[in-house]
């Protein structure tokens, strides 16, 4: 195999990997602070849609990418009212969203199914990304190095940070944390928000850079399986990262196939495989012995309402 | 003065019926905003979708065959979601229950016997039994999340359908279209209204959701699934096995959603597609919540979002109002009934807090 096979694998691993990273990341930090989003799928699309009607309409991807962030937040905001203002069910509520983030953005997007963009490709010159390796480090969109970044910046606000102190206290002793003069409800906004702010921008690298257009049910399920890859890495940003890109391998196994004209099997079991490596990696996680891993945070999917 | 929020002694009864007629009422309101800011004619839309099929006979028959699986798969789920058992996968319960159901059929192609039919049935209600006792046994024995696995094996059993429709199960006279044959008239549901489009499942989505009815509230397996999901630890107390509890709502949910599917895999279908999957699994979630967890309420609910299905078919023809809005519609429905809901747990107060002991 030539290096620039590997290399072009590799490339599709990243790709692959990069928005659920995106998405999980924001997850994580709302799971931590004692909410269970279900809706990752839904405000995924809500922001694939939004991210592409904005660059076509406006004509910029990065205005793009930041449109759909908002708009896949504000969906987030619906979300953490009914939860966090009405204490409704954070499953059904998390389900909800997703089933809202489905309809509302093929009906957006139906307009404009059929066409594309430029996507928001390499951020180096293409002269620093002739050498395959080099290619490797400079070649990719600016998303890419940002992910990486915000794996980074994600774990340092978690562990040695004050604020991060906060939101973890918010979510393993709600209770206590509100009798020491935190906003629980506040925490929690803040971190539903971010959360929808980063599935938005995994949603738009779908539609802004992988394909790049828009199509119905653009993310396929991907937003099920960051919900999955947060407990996968026992809500820790690095085992997070290493989870996605693992799974990025995974997904890409069908298109690598294809590719090298194997035929080992249907392709349709090939698109089984992320599915069912995210349920065998779930039944790894669970057998693993307690205390050797973090577990989830103590206050996760409970409803908080203060005492006065 | 801002309204307040009291909490009540114990939950309301009057707004447990009132809050899903609430819920329903708030989303009309604002579809006939939303539709309008799409630049469609807002009220005309809203009746097209919630009048029109209700006043037209012509469409009668077609709530009956939307809201039958609906009716049936939200039974099943509602079992499991009083327990707090989340089975999300239904959809998948019910593509895989219809595949098993269709296996039935294309063996018996050809064949003659009253009991080929039966036989469907059953091997679809065995199957989406069959494909949620793998969440089922995951979750009791290594204690993985049972809305993770259901879902993800949605995923699979659609790519599975896509399999058999593109390989072996691909209709020999179809000139390769992807979908089997047809069934043979004594594989297809009977209509029981001569020279309508109703077929047998419809009354029997009412009978399964009246005996679910029966069985939850006289049975001491109903109560069993109420307190596990109330008062885990009172029912760990009262030896119920909590595990006990997740397979057999986990059971009940797939097989009612695997008899869904080949009930309108030998229904409406007449055949197996790749169309199939319409996600009615997950629209069924919506009728569960709306109709209260409760089976009767869940055929009222099932006929309500049947009228959102048929009304929005309508709507597209009509006024040209995308296909999409049905389910953006729907959805808005669960949100408002979410919201509330909170009516059931607190009371809207005005003024200044009631003395201490007044509420507590």
């Amino acid at each position: 195999m030539s290096i620039e096979i590997v290399v072009a694998i590799l490339m599709t691993v990243i790709g692959a990997s990069t928005p659920v990273l995106l998405a999980a990341l924001g997850e994580l930090v709302v799971e931590k602070s004692g909410v269970l989003n279900l809706g990752v799928e839904g405000m995924m699309l809500i922001g694939a849609v939004t991210g592409f009607v904005a660059t076509v309409t406006v004509g910029s991807p990065v205005v793009g990418v930041f449109a759909g962030m908002a708009a896949a937040a504000a969906s987030s905001l619906i979300f953490g009212y009914l939860t966090l203002s009405l204490t409704s069910n954070q499953v059904a509520t998390g389900l909800a969203l997703t089933i809202f983030g489905i309809g509302v953005s093929a009906l957006v997007g139906a307009p404009f199914v059929g066409m594309t963009t430029a996507p928001l490709g390499p951020i180096f010159p293409d002269a620093l990304a002739k050498h395959a390796i080099l290619k490797l480090i400079f070649g990719h969109s600016p998303l890419i190095y940002i992910s990486v970044i915000l794996t980074a910046l994600v774990a340092w606000f978690l562990s040695r940070t004050r604020a991060g102190l906060i939101l973890r206290a918010v979510g393993e002793a709600d209770h206590a944390a509100h009798s020491i003069g935190y906003s629980v409800i506040g925490v929690r906004y803040l971190a539903v928000a971010f959360g929808g702010a980063m599935a938005g921008l995994g949603g738009a690298f779908y539609s802004l850079v992988l394909t790049p257009f828009w199509a119905e049910g653009l993310t396929a399920g991907r937003g099920w399986i960051a919900l999955a890859l947060v407990v996968f890495s026992s809500w820790r940003p690095w085992r997070l990262f290493l989870g996605a890109y693992l799974f990025g391998g995974v997904m890409t196994l069908e298109l690598h196939a294809k590719a090298a004209g194997l035929s080992l099997m249907p392709p349709e079991f090939l698109a089984m495989l992320p599915y069912l490596a995210t349920i065998a990696v779930l039944v790894i996680i669970s057998m693993r012995p307690a205390g050797a891993g973090a577990a989830a945070p103590a206050c996760l999917g409970k409803p908080f309402r203060a005492t006065a | 003065m801002l309204p307040r929020l009291e909490p009540r002694r114990e939950p309301s009864r009057t707004m447990q019926y009132l809050t899903p007629l609430l819920a329903v009422a708030l989303t009309m309101v604002a579809g006939i905003i939303v539709f309008t800011a799409m630049g469609h004619d807002g009220l005309a839309a809203m009746k097209e979708i919630f009048v029109t099929p209700l006043t037209d006979p012509n469409r009668w028959q077609d709530l009956g065959i939307k809201g039958a699986p609906l009716i049936i798969i939200a039974v099943g789920l509602a079992i499991g979601f009083r327990a707090n058992v989340w089975n999300i996968g239904a959809e998948g319960q019910y593509v895989f229950g219809a595949l098993c159901g269709t296996g039935v059929a294309l063996a018996t192609w050809g064949d003659e016997g009253w009991w080929i039919l039966p036989a469907m049935c059953i091997a679809g209600a065995l199957g989406g039994a069959l494909y949620a006792s793998v969440p089922a046994f995951l979750k009791t024995r290594f204690n993985v999340n049972e809305i993770l696995t259901s879902l993800m094996l949605t995923y699979v059993a659609i790519q599975l359908l896509y399999y058999l429709m593109n390989g072996p199960w691909k209709d020999p006279q179809g000139f390769n279209f992807p979908q089997t044959r047809l069934f043979e008239t004594n594989q297809l549901l009977p209509t029981v209204i001569p020279g309508t489009l109703v077929h047998l499942g419809i009354p029997l989505a009412i009978v399964i959701a009246i005996l679910a009815w029966i069985v939850l509230e006289r049975t001491i397996v109903g109560y069993e699934v109420r307190v596990v999901g109330q008062a885990p630890h009172a029912a760990r107390h009262g030896g119920f096995n909590s595990k006990r509890t997740v397979w057999l709502c986990m059971l009940t949910s797939g097989g009612l959603a695997g008899l869904a599917g080949i009930f309108e895999a030998a229904g409406p279908f007449g055949q197996m597609t790749p169309q199939f999957p319409v996600n009615y699994g997950f629209t069924a979630i919506i009728v569960a919540f709306l109709g209260r967890l409760h089976p009767i309420g869940i055929i009222v609910a099932g006929l309500v979002l049947a009228i959102s299905y048929v009304g929005g078919e309508i709507a597209q023809i009509t006024i040209g109002l995308p296909d999409a809005a049905t389910g953006m519609f729907q959805a808005m429905m669960l949100f408002f009934l979410l919201a509330v809901d909170i009516l059931v747990r607190y009371r809207i107060r005005f003024g200044a807090p009631a003395p201490a002991g007044g509420a507590s």
